[in-house]
């Protein structure tokens, strides 16, 4: 509990617009930040989402945990069909059709939904300027299938397709600077150890309304990464103290903002988790080496 | 109420299969995925509402005299909450026994 101020979930709204019943994995950090995001955006909200845990989990038919119109998609197809319900409601409320109303459109996947497979419609929707905000849950493989690599893995990461000692050896794909580098108004990263940063950015992303808006979201998950769920926030919030992950938003593609310090090192937070288990005390040096580069390059951005 | 699942036959589905009531996953219980129970000492309880922040199942409600406890219809049994309270007093039980 260190690092966090004890009283502030009093800020954080009460409505529950992800229900309990989902079918998670016990200790479940991705749903739990489906469920803040969720408190964060609203009910005036339609979100489409990719297929992954989050929507396995959420929506078995007849049931589901959602209390706003969602809408099931194949994998790389969100960002295509929440720009053409926020282009077909908004020419409905031009033409008197439909009531005006502020409505927020919302994309999520996760971060194989995202980083891989949807990029390219991602991108499209990012040209066109739509009205939208994307939320990426980055559990760092693709878990709804059993845990194959991402290009979101990162260096050293033990997964199905990169199993025991033949553990990943290319980096985490750097999303954020793929998104500035589109210059939209807002992208911002988070991760559910830090619940009020994170809605703090969501409600951010809402109130701009023009362009997309992208959060990047950092969820540990305990049935992939290999470690007891009691202890999925403390995890992820070392993620954060130790730099493997930084908090920060970007304006317009170029204003950097630093959210988060910490100077934990990296091995605590590689030596809770199985999936780094094969790495040698020199791999993991390696592994600081590239988080101590990484965060001197995101001061001097910030530096501008 | 929706039916459950085996009893639903496909004429009975909407276009689409679009599900029209909101948020009725709750009838779905997870309280029996459960193996270890929290259990809060409610004296010690300062009622910062830490526990109620990371539950991933949302089933920390708070008791009538404004301390928190799980709502064991739905909860895990993760532990998360005993982990994260910033007084220690939450304990997680065996629920065997
Ligand atoms: C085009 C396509 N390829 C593969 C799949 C199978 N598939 C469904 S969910 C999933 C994993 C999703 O990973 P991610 O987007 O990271 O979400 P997570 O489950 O980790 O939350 C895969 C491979 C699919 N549905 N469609
Ligand atoms: S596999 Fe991981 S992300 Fe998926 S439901 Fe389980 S804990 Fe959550
Ligand atoms: S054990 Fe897990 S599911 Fe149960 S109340 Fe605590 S945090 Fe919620
Ligand atoms: S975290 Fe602990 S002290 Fe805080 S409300 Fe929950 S049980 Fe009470
Ligand atoms: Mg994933």
């Amino acid at each position: 509990m260190d690092k966090f101020s004890v009283f502030s979930s009093r800020l954080v709204d009460k409505s529950e617009n992800f229900t309990s019943g989902h079918r998670a994995c016990q200790g479940c950090a991705e749903a739990l930040a489906v469920r803040h995001v969720m408190k964060a955006l609203g009910r005036d909200t339609i979100v489409a989402m990719a297929t992954g845990c989050m929507e396995i989990i959420s929506s078995p038919l007849p049931l589901t945990s959602w209390k706003v119109p969602w809408i099931h998609n194949a994998f790389e197809n969100p960002s295509a069909v929440i720009s053409r319900c926020e282009s077909g409601m908004k020419a409905m409320m031009r033409k008197g059709k439909i009531p005006q109303k502020k409505i927020n459109f919302v994309a999520m996947g996760g971060d194989g939904a995202t980083a891989d497979i949807g990029m390219g419609p991602l991108s499209g929707a990012l040209e066109r300027g739509h009205d939208m905000v994307y939320v990426c849950y980055d559990n760092e493989a693709y878990m709804n299938t059993g845990v194959q690599r991402s290009s979101s893995t990162p260096w050293g990461a033990s997964t199905m397709t990169t199993p025991g000692a033949s553990w990943k050896r290319t980096q985490k794909k750097n999303i954020v600077e793929i998104m500035a580098a589109h210059r939209i108004p807002y992208t911002a990263t988070a991760n559910i150890a830090f619940p009020e940063d994170l809605e703090r950015k969501l409600r951010k992303a809402r109130s701009i309304r023009s362009g997309l808006r992208f959060i990047h979201l950092f969820a540990s998950c305990p049935t992939g990464w290999g470690f007891a769920p009691a202890d999925a926030i403390k995890i992820s919030r070392m993620a954060v103290l130790s730099r493997a992950f930084p908090l920060y938003e970007v304006e317009e593609g170029e204003r950097y903002t630093i959210n988060s310090g910490g100077d934990a090192p990296v091995y605590d937070y590689l030596r809770m988790q199985n999936r780094f288990r094969r790495l040698s005390d020199g791999d993991i040096a390696m592994i600081q080496e590239h988080v101590n580069r990484e965060w001197e390059r995101l001061n001097r951005k910030a530096r501008g | 109420m929706a039916k459950p699942m085996e009893k639903i036959t496909w004429q009975e589905l909407e276009a689409g299969s679009v599900v029209t009531e909101i948020g009725n996953a709750r009838q779905y219980e997870t309280g029996s995925w459960r193996s270890e129970r929290p259990v809060v000492e409610a004296r010690q309880c300062i009622k910062c509402g830490v526990c109620w922040l990371f539950c991933p199942d949302s089933c920390i409600v708070k008791a009538p005299d404004g301390h928190f406890e799980a709502d064991l219809t739905y909860c895990k049994g993760c532990g998360i909450c005993a982990k994260e309270c910033p007084v220690g007093c939450i304990t997680m039980i065996s629920e065997e026994g």
